[in-house]
């Protein structure tokens, strides 16, 4: 394995509380030395001056699609995009066709990701058999066979009973439970957020009591259960209270939003482009807003992508029938940098923290540092210079971004995956 | 018209006044009848034309003719000009034409074509006895095979030159202007 | 008639919506279909405007009256016209719409006319292809041809629309109808009033700045027109609507409330009307009525879109491989 040496960079590693310019020497796939003025021999060196040299990216929601989709993302195109994106580390979501439910399924993932990824790939189990919310999942067993969460995403649990034995369960094995907040019920079959904006365009509207309504349920049900509790993709301001409220109680609530809803606001649908539909789906200018300070005040902990790949098929159609969902690894920390860094929002460390630190934290894992020790899970990134999201471009296997045709700020160089470049962009990028 | 340089006035309001009395005495002479003869102005000034040709034909004969309004634009040849965005506006012809004897006034006569146009228009709403054609000016470089009865100048011009009619009615002033496009 | 007065130029290959149209070119449009009408009181109804030109009207709602209008306006401007059922189309064998679309641009047709059930779906088309497309409606979204025939016929009934006072009474939530007409009159200077039993008046609408009142007598009181709109109880409808007799009750137009009026006032229905259900067949045959005379307008709105959009579209994608560059004194 050969050694790296990173040199004179902008080393952010909020874990130890570092922001500063100097090396780093990778040997043997872990971080050996940080320093200023290494100067060990090196396999290669990385001149990273005016560079931000800072911990792969954990994105803890992501949709790999297989197995069973693999016409929209396989395990090796999805971590091939992550790499392009920074992130070492992502969790996937359990669902796939068919749900990781059972051993057996998590078996058959594992394998598949050990023979294909080209970066890290945690397993998401579901909470209930076939994600139905009928009946849970071995959770014990699901845990034996290594998973790091479990999920119903894509729907949420609407028995009460089952969540609440979820959380015990999960709290007993230690495993993170992410929630993805919706009731069905309120929902609609909306497609878009309620308000003027479904009323314009002649679409069902999704309210944001179906996400609020539950996330407060949620959170009481995790505070009953004395358990930790994970929040998926906030999109709305009152989402956002309901967390502040129960951080400020002391319950043990995590909440993430996606780069979408700091970028993003409803007014982005009017052209019925379905790269703008998605659930949550694209809330008012004030929930933007809202997001973004909760940011700031550290309500949101985590940006994650909840990269949802779908081939031109499910989504070049009528509005209503396209599926929700949109791709988000490959520009998640450059939306990040262009809404949060340029607008003063986040210093670079606590954008930093938000997507290494915390999630690697909530998630309990060894990742998103650059600890003398750790692995060498690495993205260095030119934060000043200016890029053009363009479809042809894109590793992912799915193209549906919102963002294409966006000039975004912020170009990650290198990704280095336990000590070796994985990813390295090329001139024309 | 912004992209339009002026080189020299050709008429002035005196000398289009005039024209148009010569013009009506013609149509009078040439057509023992009056009973018959029906006046189509095209689309603007060859509207406003026509309607000071009745006025002065009622003022010499004491009749009202028929009077009507055509607009062109449903008929063309070209469905977009090069620079311009033509309006419909409303074409009326709210007599009988046929056996009538129709004359057809417009204010330049140049490639033909509006003509022509206006010619199918007519053939439209019926079979006049005679179709007869009277024009303020006419600036030559027929394009199809045209000519007016009645002419009030004949005015030769290159065609870079554009031959501008201004009439009371719509531009304030009655004129008529040679000048270019630039 | 006061004869409007458009300045603008249309530059527009498709029309997709009221709601993103100027108000000068609403003007446009009005103006120019005033000088349609005329083609339809000729003996030899037609003109050639439009010769040589393909026109297809595909349907994937059932629709008679739209379609037929457009079709006699596509054949007086002698538009070929050529009409897809989804019934009778590959819809069925599970093409998509922009599949479908382009199979029919690639025929070389000029004007596609679509009419379709989900919001949005003639935006899509637009811009997936090159050939114009005119929206007959699409889902809940928007009518616009519809609301320019309404407008159209205010215009000529009342005389300006800046300052009238409309109300629309109905299924707001579900109508596209609906939505045209309030973008419609909201630019052309007009006041509305939407009026509907709760459920059926959709989120947020004062937002569009319109008021909203649940009594019909409201709604009725000092408006100069209403345009009623058809309550579709065929519907397949997942939401709740009401029973007819009780909306018959409480919404119906009825001579009675008519005679409580002090002054005469304008009724408006898109058609098919349900008699006895949105208003009295009194009140639809009545002198209050212009819905015969919409009908006719109609055709002369769409006549001028149709004219329009094929213009824009020649100037956008110019077909020819000749010009007249010297016809510029009179072309």
């Amino acid at each position: 394995m050969k050694n790296l040496l990173l040199k004179n960079g902008r080393v952010i590693d909020p874990a130890n509380n570092i922001d500063e310019v100097c090396d780093i020497l990778v040997t043997g796939g872990k971080i050996a030395k940080v320093s200023k003025g290494i100067k060990d021999n090196a396999d290669e060196t990385i001149d990273a001056t005016g560079k931000i040299i800072m911990p792969g990216i954990v994105d803890m929601h992501v949709h790999l699609r297989e197995p069973g989709r693999e016409d929209k993302e396989t395990i090796a195109t999805g971590t091939r995009a992550a790499l392009r994106g920074g992130v070492t580390t992502m969790l996937a979501m359990p669902n796939t066709l068919c749900a990781i439910d059972c051993a057996e399924r998590v078996r058959l993932l594992k394998d598949i990701i050990a023979r294909t990824a080209f970066a890290n790939v945690l397993i998401s189990a579901a909470i209930t058999k076939e994600r139905c919310g009928k009946e849970l999942t071995d959770i014990r067993k699901l845990k034996e066979e290594g998973i790091t969460a479990i999920s119903d995403d894509g729907s949420s649990v609407d028995s009460q009973k089952l969540m609440l034995e979820a959380l015990i369960a999960a709290k007993k094995e230690k495993l993170t439970v992410t929630c993805h907040c919706e009731d069905i019920s309120l929902t609609n079959n909306g497609v878009v957020n309620l308000g003027l904006t479904s009323t314009r365009l002649g679409l069902r509207g999704i309210s944001k009591e179906s996400e609020f309504k539950r996330v407060g349920r949620d959170i009481e049900l995790a505070a009953s259960a004395n358990a930790p509790i994970h929040i998926a993709h906030v999109s709305c301001s009152e989402s956002v209270q309901i967390i502040a409220n129960a951080k400020q109680k002391g319950i043990r609530v995590t909440a993430e939003t996606a780069p979408h809803y700091i970028s993003l606001s409803e007014e982005a649908v009017f052209g019925y482009d379905t790269n703008f539909k998605m659930n949550p789906p694209l809330r008012a200018k004030a929930d933007v807003e809202a997001i973004k300070q909760a940011l700031r005040a550290n309500i949101i902990d985590v940006i994650a992508s909840d990269h949802a790949p779908h081939t031109e098929n499910e989504k070049e159609i009528e509005f209503d029938r396209a599926e929700f969902g949109v791709i988000g690894m490959e520009t998640e920390l450059a939306v990040s940098i262009t809404e949060l860094i340029q607008a003063g929002i986040l210093t670079w460390p606590q954008l930093v923290a938000k997507l290494t630190t915390k999630p690697a934290q909530i998630l309990g894992i060894n990742k998103g540092t650059l600890s003398v020790g750790a692995d060498a899970d690495i993205a260095i990134v030119n934060p000043e210079q200016d890029w053009l999201v363009k479809k042809e471009e894109l590793i992912s296997k799915s193209k549906n971004s919102p963002f294409l045709g966006r000039t975004l700020k912020g170009v990650v160089e290198y990704t280095i995956y336990l000590g070796n470049i994985a990813y390295k962009k090329t001139a024309k990028q | 018209m912004n992209n339009f340089k002026e080189k020299a006035v050709i008429l002035s309001a005196e000398e289009i006044k005039r024209i148009i009395y010569r013009l009506t005495h013609q149509i009078l002479e040439n057509n023992s009848s009056v009973g018959e003869i029906a006046l189509i102005g095209i689309q603007t000034r060859g509207a406003y034309l026509a309607k000071r040709v009745q006025a002065i034909v009622k003022e010499i004969e004491g009749v009202e003719l028929p009077l009507g309004v055509l607009d062109i634009t449903l008929y063309r040849d070209d469905l977009t000009a090069v620079d311009s965005n033509p309006t419909v506006k409303e074409t009326q012809l709210d007599f009988d034409i046929n056996g009538k004897i129709v004359v057809l006034i417009d204010d330049v006569l140049f490639t033909g074509r509006t003509i022509r146009a206006a010619l199918d228009e007519i053939m439209d709403f019926g079979r006049p006895q005679k179709v007869e054609l009277l024009v303020l000016i006419d600036r030559g470089h027929r394009e199809l095979p045209i000519r007016a009865d009645f002419v009030g100048k004949n005015i030769p011009t290159s065609t870079q030159e554009t031959v501008k009619v201004c009439l009371e009615e719509v531009d304030g002033k009655d004129e008529v202007v040679i000048g270019e496009k630039i | 008639m006061r004869k409007s007065n458009a300045t603008i130029a249309w530059r527009r290959k498709d029309l997709l919506d009221i709601e993103s149209l100027s108000r000068e070119e609403i003007e446009l449009i009005l103006a120019t279909a005033e000088s349609f009408k005329e083609v339809s009181r000729r003996e030899i109804k037609k003109v050639p405007a439009l010769r040589g030109k393909t026109l297809v009207n595909l349907f994937y709602e059932p629709s008679t009256r739209t379609r037929v209008s457009f079709e006699v306006a596509a054949k007086r401007l002698s538009l070929d016209v050529i009409n897809i059922a989804s019934e009778t189309s590959s819809v069925k064998k599970g093409e998509t719409l922009i599949d479908t679309g382009k199979n029919i641009e690639a025929l070389k047709v000029d004007i596609i006319v679509v009419r379709h059930n989900y919001s949005g779906a003639a935006a899509m088309l637009a811009r997936s292809l090159r050939v114009s497309v005119v929206n007959a409606g699409d889902g809940w979204h928007e009518h616009p041809t519809q609301a320019l025939l309404d407008i159209f016929t205010l215009k000529e009934k009342l005389g300006a629309i800046k300052g009238l006072k409309v109300s629309i009474i109905g299924d707001i939530a579900h109508s596209r109808v609906a939505r045209s007409n309030i973008w419609g009159l909201l630019k052309l200077g007009a006041s509305v009033k939407v009026c509907a039993p709760k459920i059926l008046i959709p989120a947020a609408i004062e937002e569009m700045g319109v008021t909203v009142t649940e009594s019909l007598d409201e709604a009725i009181a000092d408006a100069d027109a209403v345009n009623v709109l058809r309550m579709q109880f065929e519907r397949d409808s997942q939401d709740a609507f009401p029973k007819q007799l009780e909306y018959f009750k409480n919404f119906g137009i009825t001579e009675e409330r008519l005679a409580k009026l002090s002054k005469k006032i304008v009724i408006m229905h898109p058609g098919p009307i349900n008699r006895g259900i949105e208003m009295s067949s009194a009140v639809a045959d009545g002198p209050h009525s212009v819905i015969l005379e919409q009908v006719t307008n109609g055709i002369a709105v769409r006549m001028a879109v149709l004219f329009l959009v094929a213009q824009a579209n020649e100037y956008i994608n110019p077909t020819k491989h000749f010009s007249n560059p010297k016809g510029e004194n009179k072309v």
